[in-house]
């Protein structure tokens, strides 16, 4: 664990807001370059692939990074990243959202059967969209309000995302056709997150120094 | 035998010129790797020589709108040089095609090793408008320049032993960065049927557009077999072997239950993990591109007249 001083802590607290407020922004960069990019013919020669592996990586990207919150301010013991941890949740939904669009709308042409034929037949499509199934609700109990309402219950929840991260991972896996190193950096990364919250309980119980 | 005519050829489509040369005024490609993050350097299509005397039109054309130059130059499979999609265009620049050795092997009279302009430049040049549907549900329409499969196996000489002939990529991890990690099962191996092989659609190719392969595409020579998925057409051919036995061929030994020997282009058969009843087909414009939507894939790309025949006692589910 890193040990921040107080003091340090203090001014981490005042600076976050500003970097939240800067966060936003920074997360709609990518869509604002495809905007960019489509306007400008600089999409490549399949421009739909493009927008689709993009989005979804970039949903992969904010939901790990959400994941990475916990164990992050576990070794700040500041509480810091929790309070970034919402904002990267959504926009991993969002970026989800929008994969799932430009799938159907853009790829299908809205043909609602073929993308149900997908995710019945097609194991990859079927892990993605249960992904993104488990995400609605999590992204409707984001706000304060039913934070509140919910209780507990909220936290049990919201636990749910551990398993959105597992099929995120195997959604990637299982469309790639045979280099396999970048799903299975991203796996890798998902289970030292995963790893990290289990050590900690450990530790909570007394078997760590 | 009868080498049936599509009806519906438009000479114009194969002349003008201004479509040939018309290069996109910005061509960044935005990353297409995992991180898809953008920017990862221009892929700037470079234009190779001219080459001289080529026979146009040729009764194969397809009638559809040529995939650009540009396109067709910086988007593809080629995993000798990366797999990304834009990786051949970036990395295969240094790549020097000549002087070229091709080893004839197995069952024919002439084997050996040869000189690649020599089996080349006694025949006559064809242009050939081909579909070339690839098994990721995309496709392009490309103007290949090369000779006739045929020529170059009449002039080896298979003796009747000669059931099939195999393909063999060049092997060499220096000149080929994408070989320095097993993706594959180094070189690239392709094979097809004799019959297939003396089809006359079964091209060798060493240009596009009018021009020299670039090297991306497969310099300095590539196969075409425009019935069947790309990966059949292997790239940079340095061997072909004539066999007795089917010959393996690496897409299948890498993964068998999704890539078969055949790889007829084949709407009722599925990939295992995505539908192949549709394409999303790559010409037009670029951000028309984005909302023209799929079109229905033909049986054998829309050469069944021509290949059909091929397979009247194949049951094609099994012989995928």
């Amino acid at each position: 664990m890193i040990r921040l001083s107080a003091d340090t802590k203090r001014r981490l607290d005042r600076a976050l807001p500003w970097f939240k407020v800067l966060l936003y922004p920074a997360l709609l960069l990518p869509l604002a370059g495809w905007f960019w990019a489509a306007k400008h013919n600089a999409l490549g020669a399949d421009p739909i692939a493009f927008l689709t592996h993009a989005s979804g990586s970039w949903a992969l990207y904010c939901l790990l990074a959400s994941l990475a919150m916990t164990p992050l301010r576990r070794l700040l013991n500041w509480t810091g990243p929790i309070r970034c941890r919402r904002l990267l949740g959504l926009f991993a939904f969002f970026y989800a959202s929008l994969h799932l669009t430009i799938y159907l709308a853009l790829d299908l042409s809205f043909a609602v059967a073929h993308l149900w034929e997908d995710i019945v037949k097609r194991p990859y499509v079927t892990v993605g969209f249960s992904a993104w199934l488990l995400m609605l609700p999590l992204a409707i109990t984001s706000n304060r309000a039913m934070i509140k309402r919910l209780g507990r219950r909220w936290l049990l929840l919201h636990r749910s995302v551990y398993l959105v991260g597992a099929l995120a991972c195997l959604h990637y896996w299982w469309l790639v056709k045979a280099d396999w190193r970048w799903p299975a950096f991203f796996a890798a990364l998902y289970c030292a997150l995963m790893l990290a919250r289990l050590r900690r309980r450990t530790g909570l119980n007394g078997f760590r120094s | 035998m009868l080498i049936k005519v599509p009806a519906d050829i438009r000479p114009s489509e194969i002349t003008d010129e201004s479509v040939y040369w018309k290069r996109r005024e910005l061509l960044k490609n935005l990353g297409l790797g995992a991180l898809g993050l953008g920017l990862s350097g221009a892929a700037d299509a470079q234009h190779g020589p001219e080459l001289a005397g080529i026979k146009r039109p040729t009764p194969f054309d397809a009638a559809e709108d040529l995939t650009s130059y540009d396109d067709v130059t910086t988007y593809n499979n080629y995993y000798e040089f990366g797999t990304g999609k834009a990786d051949p265009a970036e990395n295969a620049r240094a790549f020097k095609p000549r002087p070229w050795t091709l080893q004839i092997s197995g069952e024919a009279e002439h084997t050996g090793s040869f000189d690649l302009d020599d089996f080349i430049a006694p025949h006559q040049l064809e242009e050939r408008i081909y579909r070339m549907r690839c098994v990721e549900a995309w496709s392009m329409v490309v103007p290949w320049v090369g000779i006739p499969l045929a020529k170059l196996i009449e002039a080896c000489k298979p003796n009747s032993n000669a059931k099939y002939v195999a393909f063999y990529g060049l092997h060499d991890r220096e000149r080929m960065p994408g070989q320095r990690y097993a993706v594959l099962n180094w070189p690239y191996r392709e094979g097809l049927r004799m019959d297939e092989a003396m089809n006359p659609l079964s091209m060798l190719v060493v240009g596009l557009y009018g021009r020299t392969l670039p090297n991306q595409n497969g310099a300095p020579l590539r196969l075409i077999v425009p019935w069947k998925y790309g990966f059949k057409g292997i790239k940079g051919i340095a061997g072909i072997g004539f066999s007795e036995h089917q010959p393996s061929t690496s897409w299948n030994m890498s993964a068998p239950s999704e890539y078969g020997f055949y790889a007829n282009v084949n709407p009722l058969v599925d990939h295992p993990r995505w539908s192949q009843a549709s394409e999303r087909r790559l010409s037009g414009s670029a951000f028309g591109r984005l909302f023209a939507g799929r079109v229905d894939t033909l049986p054998f790309n829309g050469y069944a007249d021509q290949v059909a025949h091929m397979y009247s006692d194949l049951d094609l589910v099994r012989n995928f």
